[in-house]
């Protein structure tokens, strides 16, 4: 656990250091990323004991938004006083934008292929 | 030592991470066993629960968010680590996610384009304030990436963070009923599209299902936040000025 920790605070560390000597508008852990994505590739395979740790932190993600989530407390006379138009465009382009993605890549595969249960490797 | 007045030992206690660490994860896993107990029903989000619990104790003890937020963010900071993890299942699926590069980019601009720009254009037509609708346009991506395009376009910052979680809530919530409706079965479109418009709170619940699934979802959050990241303030600029 204490190993992939390490390895994923580094490559974040690297993605931050990345970002700011390019300039880059991106946050630093989408860098670190495609540098532990790039690694990966190069190396070719990846430790049982890795992505089971990834596997079990990644599977609690969620608790990671809850603080700067209860943040809507601060904001809550613009949110009460705005509600109809945040919800309208929140509920709609959300579902909207999940629809057209699905449908695009739906039209462009070879038919029966949304059908396919897909593998498991 | 004297036994403190409770109200003296509270303003102790919130000034330490301890509190603000402990009450989050007590706060998460109540909703992780509300949505357990429920069997799975979209209502009991966790973290919809989470934040509902959390803001009614913040505000029943007076307790401001900032002082809160000092010890929870902590829990916030991990955010970071877990966007670097994603790259193990995105390396996992590489070769089913390049068989479909080409579907993949295209629904890529067109569902980021689509979650966008429909937001604000809907957030303007029932009359929202310039600050929300600009603070609208990012809310599909994860919240760091939001957060800063929100400054770069005249959103506010820490309105985006809620806007970002709120949409991240609803995709969670909505994607299983909203793809049955749509008859639309394979993990890998569902997953790409949740994680396209629902960022990292709808890759969690796709992780849920299927592991190809939150690849797949990964992978859409991670495309559309460089993608947002780079052309959302561009193209506003182009069409505003």
């Amino acid at each position: 656990m204490l190993n992939t920790l390490t390895l994923l605070l580094l490559y974040q560390l690297g993605g931050e250091l990345f970002v700011r000597l390019l300039g880059l508008p991106v946050p630093g852990p989408v860098v670190g990323m495609t540098l532990l994505f790039l690694t990966l590739l190069a190396r070719g395979h990846v430790s049982h004991e890795t992505r089971e740790h990834v596997g079990s932190f990644l599977q609690h993600m969620s608790l990671f938004f809850v603080p700067a989530g209860v943040g809507v407390m601060v904001h809550l006379q613009r949110v009460a006083s705005e509600w109809l138009p945040i919800a309208a465009a929140l509920v709609i382009s959300t579902f909207a934008g999940m629809a057209v993605t699905a449908w695009v890549i739906k039209a462009m595969l070879p038919k029966g292929a949304d059908h396919a249960p897909g593998e498991h490797t | 030592m004297k036994p403190m007045p409770p109200a003296e030992l509270w303003t102790q206690l919130t000034a330490s991470p301890l509190l603000g660490l402990s009450v989050t994860l007590l706060a998460y896993l109540a909703g992780v066993w509300l949505f357990k107990r429920s069997g799975q029903k979209p209502l009991c989000n966790p973290v919809l629960i989470a934040i509902v619990l959390l803001s009614l104790l913040l505000w029943a003890t007076g307790t401001p968010y900032q002082r809160y937020f000092d010890g929870a963010q902590f829990i916030h900071f991990l955010l970071g680590p877990a966007t670097v993890a994603l790259a193990v299942p995105l390396h996992a699926y590489w070769r089913r996610l390049r068989q479909m590069a080409l579907p993949l980019v295209v629904a890529l601009f067109a569902g980021s384009a689509t979650a966008a720009f429909s937001a604000m254009g809907l957030a303007w037509l029932f009359g929202a304030s310039p600050e929300t609708i600009f603070s609208l346009g990012p809310k599909s991506v994860t919240t760091p990436i939001a957060m800063g395009v929100a400054e770069q376009i005249g959103g506010i910052p820490s309105l985006t963070a809620v806007l970002v979680i709120l949409t991240g809530i609803l995709g969670a919530m909505g994607f299983p009923a909203f793809f049955r409706l749509l008859r639309i079965r394979n993990h890998a479109m569902q997953g790409f599209a949740v994680g396209l418009t629902a960022h990292g709170l709808g890759t969690a619940r796709a992780f849920m299902v299927s592991e190809e699934m939150g690849a797949f979802s990964a992978l859409g959050m991670g495309l559309n936040g460089v993608l947002t990241a780079v052309l959302l303030p561009l193209l506003l600029s182009l069409l505003i000025r």
